[in-house]
């Protein structure tokens, strides 16, 4: 595998993106929004169970390539009874992560999360990887609009 | 089920054009013509086999519009000197080139536009406003592509009017039956595409025209994928309206073309106003200028249309017969080298198609083939490609598609498929 390759489609994206964590429908919900990227037309579904301002359940339904699949199941996982407030702080480092905008990325606080670091070598696909962030937000905050990433 | 009379409308261009003296098609020589695909990505000698979203030009073209803007540049029908003059003529003229190409009757049935989008809006801004009313129907396709989908919405919610869309099967091929039976009593117009961008199906046109003509429907071809592939005649075709692309024909963006029957044209309303579409303008009353002046309202893209030219004459320039015999080989071998990886499914398997593979891998999103193989080199389109009902109707959110012009070759094909074998490997698929 050409080594720019292998940095993008990591051995824990690819596991992520054939069996994705916490996919499905979510009853208990009481946030969701809907996601959608123009540019290629995926889609995203994040549900969440919110309690005293802390994540207690989140899951998330949709298509899309490897990257999103794999970047919402590992979002879903590492948000599990985080509060609101670390979960904005994480999306703020994610982003940094892939974009480079912003100064280096806290790796700590991102934990798993760093496999995603060889998008930034992809632009065209940060966006896919940002798009159930983007969404979770939207939840968070309730917009009733869907998310996008333009 | 196909008439032969059809078959020769529509066929891949050659039939008696090729009698001249042209010397036969070589792909080598073609190749050595298009000064963009001697170079490496990622390292790798580029594959370029994105040319339904756009084609690559020739030198001939790049120098049409180089040599324009060096040497001739100047405003049209308004100048009294000689740049004007040259611009003029060179633009005129390859309105006749356009009218040979596509066999019309009349220059002014040759009306330029920016590309097919607009040539559809133009129709059904200028015709479909004045001829459709409440309850009104058109009927379009399921392999319809987004421009020849949303100009009907807009122009039937504006009316009152119902779109219908006429079904097809999982080859995707259209259903003549369904079809005939959705031409209706209140069908207004037909509008379908020639080649489907997303399946390569060429669809049996010159039938559809005698169903709709049957019942006096006048009938709208998208050309944008045929007119690159298939020699078209639109006499014989006996269709009323035609657009194309310059793009997607080896010629510049922002240029193409709408051919309409002079009656029809003659009878339509301007769809934009300004200079060049009049013939006198006082603040009580404007007459409009005649055809197809009409419907070129403003300065246009003069350039766009000289390249066009120079993309024309190099087409008339090749062995059209050998290079339809070309590309008919390099498409069916890849369609037998594709389909034979595993985990790989075609979508689109038509009897009759042209210039274009769209496929799916198990397991794989289209999206990341398309990443995985532009990293060596090969570019492609994946995505729903501006045809979202018809994805929808095949149950995929997106395909992976290579589409083929005159100068890809069979090693082309073979760098795709093992870049195909790659993305298996990538994924552990
Ligand atoms: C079948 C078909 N119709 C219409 C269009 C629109 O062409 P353009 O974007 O050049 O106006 C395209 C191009 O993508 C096409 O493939």
């Amino acid at each position: 595998m050409t080594p720019d390759l292998g940095d993008l489609y990591q051995e824990v994206i690819l596991d992520h993106n054939r069996q994705p964590r916490n996919f499905g429908a979510l009853p208990g919900a009481n946030r969701r929004a809907e996601g959608f990227n123009p540019l290629c037309g995926d889609r995203v579904t994040v549900q969440l169970e919110m309690q005293d301002g802390v994540v207690q359940d989140i899951r998330f339904q949709g298509s899309g390539c490897a990257i999103s699949k794999a970047s919402a199941s590992m979002m879903t996982e590492s948000l599990k009874g985080r509060t609101r407030e670390h979960a904005e702080e994480m999306f703020r480092e994610f982003h940094r992560l892939l974009t480079g905008v912003a100064g280096a990325p806290d790796a700590a606080a991102l934990g798993k999360l760093v496999v995603f670091g060889g998008v930034r070598e992809f632009p065209v696909r940060v966006k896919c990887a940002t798009l159930a962030w983007h969404t979770l937000r939207s939840a968070l905050e309730n917009a009733p609009d869907i998310a996008t990433t333009e | 089920m196909t008439a032969p009379a059809d078959l020769r409308a529509s066929t891949p261009r050659g039939g008696a054009v090729a009698r001249g003296a042209k010397t036969a098609f070589d792909v080598k020589s073609v190749r050595g013509d298009f000064p963009i695909l001697h170079q490496a990505v990622f390292g790798r000698p580029l594959v370029y086999l994105d040319n339904a979203a756009t084609a690559q030009k020739p030198r001939a073209v790049i120098d049409a519009l180089t040599g324009y803007y060096a040497r001739d540049n100047a405003n049209i029908h308004r100048g009294l000197h000689q740049l004007s003059e040259r611009a003029t003529a060179a633009y005129e003229e390859t309105r006749s080139k356009v009218r040979r190409f596509l066999n019309a009757a009349l220059d002014r049935e040759i009306v330029f536009v920016r590309g097919t989008t607009e040539a559809i809006n133009l129709v059904a801004q200028s015709y479909g406003r004045t001829h459709l009313g409440p309850g009104d129907e058109v009927l379009i396709t399921t392999m319809e592509h987004h421009s020849n989908i949303v100009p009907w919405q807009i122009l039937c919610g504006e009316k009152g009017a119902r779109l219908r869309v006429a079904p097809i099967g999982d080859d995707g091929e259209l259903l003549l039956d369904e079809f005939e039976a959705l031409l209706g009593p209140r069908t207004r117009l037909l509008s379908v595409v020639h080649v489907s961008n997303a399946l390569g199906t060429i669809n049996p046109v010159k039938r559809l025209v005698e169903m709709a003509h049957r019942r006096n429907i006048p009938v709208l071809l998208d050309g944008a994928q045929a007119a690159p592939h298939l020699k078209v005649d639109v006499r014989d075709l006996d269709c009323d309206f035609y657009a194309l692309s310059g793009h997607k024909l080896f010629g510049p963006t922002g240029i193409g073309v709408l051919y309409g029957r002079e009656r029809l044209l003659e009878a339509m309303p301007p769809w934009q106003g300004g200079g060049d579409m009049i013939a006198s303008v006082s603040f009580e009353k404007t007459t409009y200028n005649r055809l197809p002046y009409r419907f070129e309202a403003g300065t246009p893209h003069i350039a766009g249309v000289i390249g066009l030219g120079a993309a024309l004459d190099y087409l008339e320039s090749i062995d059209r017969d050998g290079c339809i015999a070309h590309e008919d080989d390099v498409l069916a071998y890849a369609t037998r080298t594709i389909a034979a990886l595993p985990r790989v499914r075609l979508v689109g398997t038509a009897r009759r198609k042209t210039g274009i593979l769209s496929f799916v891998v198990d397991g794989v999103h289209p999206h990341d083939i398309g990443t995985i193989l532009d990293r060596q080199g090969i570019a492609i389109r994946a995505g729903h490609h501006c045809t979202q009902p018809l994805m929808d109707r095949f149950g995929v959110p997106a395909t992976a598609r290579a589409s083929f012009a005159l100068y890809n070759t069979r090693e082309e094909v073979d760098a795709l498929a093992a870049g195909v074998r790659r993305v298996l490997e990538v994924f552990r698929a």
